[in-house]
C-alpha cells in the first residue's frame, strides 16, 4: 500500500464505534490532554501559537493570538465553541461532531487549560439533533471517564462542559449573535470592541473557536505546534476539511493540505461537475465570498492566495455551479437567503437585502434596465463595512462580484426579460412610441 | 393580474392593517396593559416539563441562559408555542411573557402558530436548489396538502449539502432526494416506520478518498474486546447493509495519492 494519506481530522473516521470513548480511547484519545496538562498553560498556548492555525470558522484570524488576548487573573472565564454552523455550504463540523466526537472535546478541554477558563459551552445549532444526542453521550462518557469536571487526572484544572442547543437562526454564528443566544436573547451581534476575548459571555473574558479549529488542537498537541506548522504553507498552516457541494460528481467532506490548486480539490478530489457540462462560477468559501470563475480554478486553496485573488476560504465551503444555472438564479438564492437571516438591527443590512432582493425580482420580471446593474452594485458598496456584523457583507460581496464578473450575461438577462414582458402585457401598460423614451428603472403609467 | 380601481390605476395589494408591508398583521392590543410574570400558584405546569425547565436553568450561571432549551421543552409538550405554554415557561422562569415571545419569534425552529405535529424541513438554499430542491419542495407540499399531522416547511442551508437536495423530517436528516420521495416520507410518517431508511445522513461515509484508502485495509476491531454502539450509525461490524442509491458507499477513485498535495 502507497504511504498513508496524511489525514488529521477525517482520519479513519468512519472506524465504527468512534464515537465512543474505549474506541477513541485505544486510538491514543485524552493523551494529548494528559499532555497539555503536564505542561504549564503558557506552553500550551506558546505551543498554539507556533502551529500558526487560523480559524476555521470563517475569519481565519490565529487561534492563538486569539487565546493569548484573554487576560490573566482570576474571573470568571469563559471558552464558547462555535457549533452553529449555518453558512450554506458548509458541513464540516457536522461530520467531525457526528463522528469523532471525543477529539472535539478533548481539544475544548486543552484549549480551556491554555486560556484558564473553567466554564465551557458547545453551541450547536439546534437542527442538527442527531449530532447533538451524539455529543452529548459523548461529554457524558467523557465526566464519567473523569476527563471533565474538578480537577481532572490529578492536575489545577476543574472544567464544566455544557452542550447548548439552539434553535435555527444563521446570525447565532456570528460570534456576538451567539454570545446573546446563549445568555438567551435574541441573536443580536454587539458592537465591537469590546472584543469577546474582553467582555463576551456573561461580560467575562471569552474565547471563542470554531469546531474544526478545537478539533485540531488535540493533533497539535501530538505533534507539537513547530512540526504542525510545517505542513500547508507558512501562513496557512495545517489541514483543511472542506466541504464541495453543487454541481460535482461527488459531495463531501475533503481533507487537503492548504495550498493545494483549487483545480485539484474541485476536479481531482470532487470529481468536476457532471459529464458534458462546465463550470460557470463557484464559491471558494460559503456563499458569503465573492464568486470565482472558471479561469480562477488555479488558484491555490490557502487563505493569502484567496484572498489576494479577492475573495476568500471563509469557512471551506465550496460550492460549484455549472453553466446550466444562470448567474440571476443563484444571485436570487443569495440574496434571498441573506435577507431572511438578517436579524434586522442594523439598517444597511435590513434594508440593503431587501433592496437588492426586490432589484433581482425586478430583473425577471422584466422591469429592470443596466443601469439597475450599477444601482445593485452601489447599493452592495453602501453595506459593506457600515454594520455591527458582517451579515450584510457577505451578501454584498457574493452580489458585488456576480454583478461585476457576470455583467454581460446579467444585461442579456434583463434584456430577454423585457422583451419577455413586452410580449405578454407590458405594451398594454406603455403606450406605443413612448417606450424608448421612457426606459428608465421606474415603470411608466 | 392586479386589480384597478374606478379611476384605472393599479391597485397596491396590502395587508389587514392598511399597511403594505408585512409583519404587523399580530401587533399587541394596546389598550391593554402588558402582561406579568403569571402567578405559579395558579398556572398549572405539566411536572415533566417543570422539571426539564429547572434542570435547564440549573445549568447556566444565569438562568435566563435557558430560555432556548425551555422552550424547545414546552414547544415539544405543546406541539407549538402557544400563549399557555409561553405562561408555563414564564411561571417557571420568572421573566416576562414579551421577553419570551421576543425569543420565540426569532428563531426558526420555533412556532408561534399551531403546527402538524411531525416537521419536515426542506432546505431549499443554494446547494439543495442547484440539485432540484425547489421542485422536491413544490412536490412535498402537494403532497402534505391537507395532512393534519404535517408541518413542511422551506427553511435555509441545514448543513447537509453533500446530500443535497435534501431534507430533515423530525429532526432526520433524508437525502438525496427526488420528487417521487415526496411521497414515501408521507407514507412513511402515516405508517410509523422510519422514514426514508436507505437515504438517511447518518449511514453517508465519508467521500474522501484518503480516508476510504486508509480504511480498507486499516479495520479490524475485535467486537470481543472493544465496546462498540452504532450511534455513529454503524454496526459493529461496520455498515454491511445493502443500501441502494447514491448513499452507499462510493467506489474509491483510482488516483489514490491525489490528495497529497
Amino acid at each position: 500500500m502507497a504511504e498513508r494519506p496524511l489525514k488529521i481530522l477525517l482520519d479513519r473516521i468512519d472506524e465504527p464505534g468512534l464515537n465512543t470513548l474505549a474506541v477513541y480511547e485505544r486510538r491514543g484519545g485524552y493523551q494529548s490532554l494528559r499532555k497539555a496538562l503536564a505542561m504549564s498553560p503558557e506552553d500550551v498556548t506558546q505551543d498554539i501559537i507556533d502551529a500558526g492555525i487560523r480559524g476555521r470558522g470563517g475569519a481565519g484570524f490565529p487561534m492563538g493570538r486569539k487565546v493569548s488576548f484573554l487576560p490573566h487573573g482570576d474571573m470568571d472565564k469563559y471558552l464558547v465553541c462555535n457549533a452553529d454552523e449555518s453558512e450554506p455550504g458548509t458541513f464540516k463540523d457536522r461530520e467531525i461532531m457526528q463522528k469523532n466526537p471525543h477529539m472535539l472535546i478533548e481539544g475544548v478541554l486543552i484549549a480551556s487549560w491554555a486560556a484558564g477558563t473553567t466554564r465551557t459551552f458547545i453551541y450547536i445549532r439546534g437542527e442538527y439533533a442527531y449530532q447533538a444526542d451524539i455529543l452529548e453521550a459523548a461529554i457524558a462518557e467523557a465526566r464519567d471517564a473523569g476527563y471533565i469536571g474538578e480537577k481532572i487526572l490529578g492536575s489545577d484544572h476543574t472544567v464544566s462542559l455544557v452542550l447548548h442547543r439552539g434553535a435555527g437562526a444563521y446570525i447565532c454564528g456570528e460570534e456576538t449573535g451567539l454570545l446573546d443566544s446563549l445568555e438567551g436573547k435574541r441573536g443580536n451581534p454587539r458592537l465591537k470592541p469590546p472584543f469577546p476575548a474582553i467582555e463576551g459571555l456573561y461580560n467575562g473574558p471569552t474565547l471563542i473557536n470554531n469546531v474544526e479549529t478545537l478539533a485540531t488542537v488535540p493533533a497539535i498537541m501530538r505533534m507539537g505546534g513547530k512540526e504542525y506548522a510545517k505542513l500547508g504553507t507558512e501562513t496557512s498552516t495545517g489541514t483543511k476539511v472542506v466541504s464541495v457541494s453543487g454541481d460535482v460528481q461527488r459531495p463531501g467532506n475533503y481533507e487537503i493540505e492548504l495550498g493545494i490548486p483549487s483545480r485539484e480539490l474541485i476536479y481531482g478530489l470532487a470529481g468536476g461537475p457532471p459529464e458534458g457540462r462546465e463550470i460557470k462560477l463557484w464559491f471558494p468559501g460559503g456563499s458569503s465570498s465573492p464568486v470565482m470563475t472558471k479561469d480562477d480554478l488555479d488558484i491555490p486553496y490557502d487563505f493569502d492566495s484567496m484572498a489576494k485573488a479577492g475573495s476568500m476560504i471563509g469557512s471551506g465551503a465550496v460550492i460549484v455551479i455549472d453553466d446550466s444555472h444562470t448567474v440571476l438564479e443563484v444571485a436570487k438564492k443569495v440574496a434571498k437567503f441573506y435577507a431572511h437571516e438578517s436579524c434586522g438591527k442594523c439598517v444597511p443590512c435590513r434594508e440593503g437585502t431587501n433592496w437588492t432582493v426586490k432589484m433581482l425580482d425586478r430583473i425577471e420580471s422584466g422591469e429592470a434596465t443596466p443601469m439597475d446593474l450599477d444601482i445593485m452594485a452601489s447599493v452592495q458598496e453602501q453595506i459593506i463595512g457600515n454594520c455591527l456584523c458582517v451579515l450584510g457583507d457577505a451578501m454584498a460581496m457574493p452580489i458585488g462580484a456576480m454583478v461585476e464578473k457576470f455583467r454581460a450575461e446579467l444585461e442579456a438577462e434583463i434584456e430577454a426579460a423585457r422583451e419577455r414582458a413586452e410580449g405578454a402585457d407590458v405594451a398594454d401598460v406603455i403606450p406605443v412610441g413612448v417606450a424608448d423614451e421612457h426606459a428608465g428603472p421606474f415603470p411608466v403609467h | 393580474m392586479s386589480a384597478t380601481d374606478p379611476g384605472g390605476r393599479v391597485q397596491v395589494p396590502r395587508f389587514g392593517h392598511g399597511s403594505r408591508v408585512p409583519g404587523w398583521d399580530t401587533a399587541v392590543d394596546l389598550t391593554k396593559d402588558p402582561a406579568t410574570i403569571p402567578d405559579p400558584a395558579t398556572t398549572p405546569v405539566p411536572p415533566q416539563l417543570k422539571e426539564k425547565i429547572v434542570q435547564a436553568m440549573a445549568k447556566y450561571p444565569d438562568r435566563r441562559s435557558a430560555v432556548i432549551p425551555a422552550l424547545h421543552a414546552a414547544q415539544e409538550e405543546h406541539g407549538w408555542i402557544s400563549p399557555e405554554a409561553i405562561d408555563q415557561v414564564s411561571a417557571v422562569m420568572r421573566v416576562t411573557p414579551a421577553y419570551l415571545t421576543s425569543v420565540a419569534t426569532f428563531y426558526d425552529m420555533f412556532f408561534t402558530e399551531p403546527k402538524g405535529r411531525h416537521d419536515v424541513f426542506v432546505c431549499t438554499n443554494i446547494s439543495c436548489s442547484l440539485l432540484g430542491a425547489d421542485e422536491f419542495f413544490a412536490e412535498m407540499l402537494k403532497a402534505a396538502e391537507g395532512h393534519p399531522d404535517l408541518n413542511v416547511t422551506s427553511f435555509e442551508c441545514l448543513g447537509a449539502c453533500d446530500i443535497a437536495p435534501m431534507a430533515s423530517v423530525d429532526g432526520v436528516y433524508v437525502g438525496p432526494l427526488d420528487t417521487e420521495d415526496a411521497h414515501r416520507i408521507v407514507e412513511d410518517l402515516d405508517a410509523g416506520r422510519t422514514v426514508l431508511d436507505h437515504k438517511q445522513l447518518r449511514y453517508r461515509r465519508s467521500t474522501d478518498p484518503g480516508v476510504i484508502a486508509e480504511e480498507a485495509g486499516y479495520f479490524a476491531p475485535d467486537p470481543a474486546k472493544t465496546d462498540m454502539a452504532d450511534t455513529a450509525g454503524l454496526g459493529p461490524e461496520g455498515d454491511n447493509v445493502d443500501r441502494p442509491g447514491p448513499t452507499a458507499a462510493i467506489e474509491t477513485p483510482t488516483e489514490q495519492d491525489e490528495n497529497n498535495g
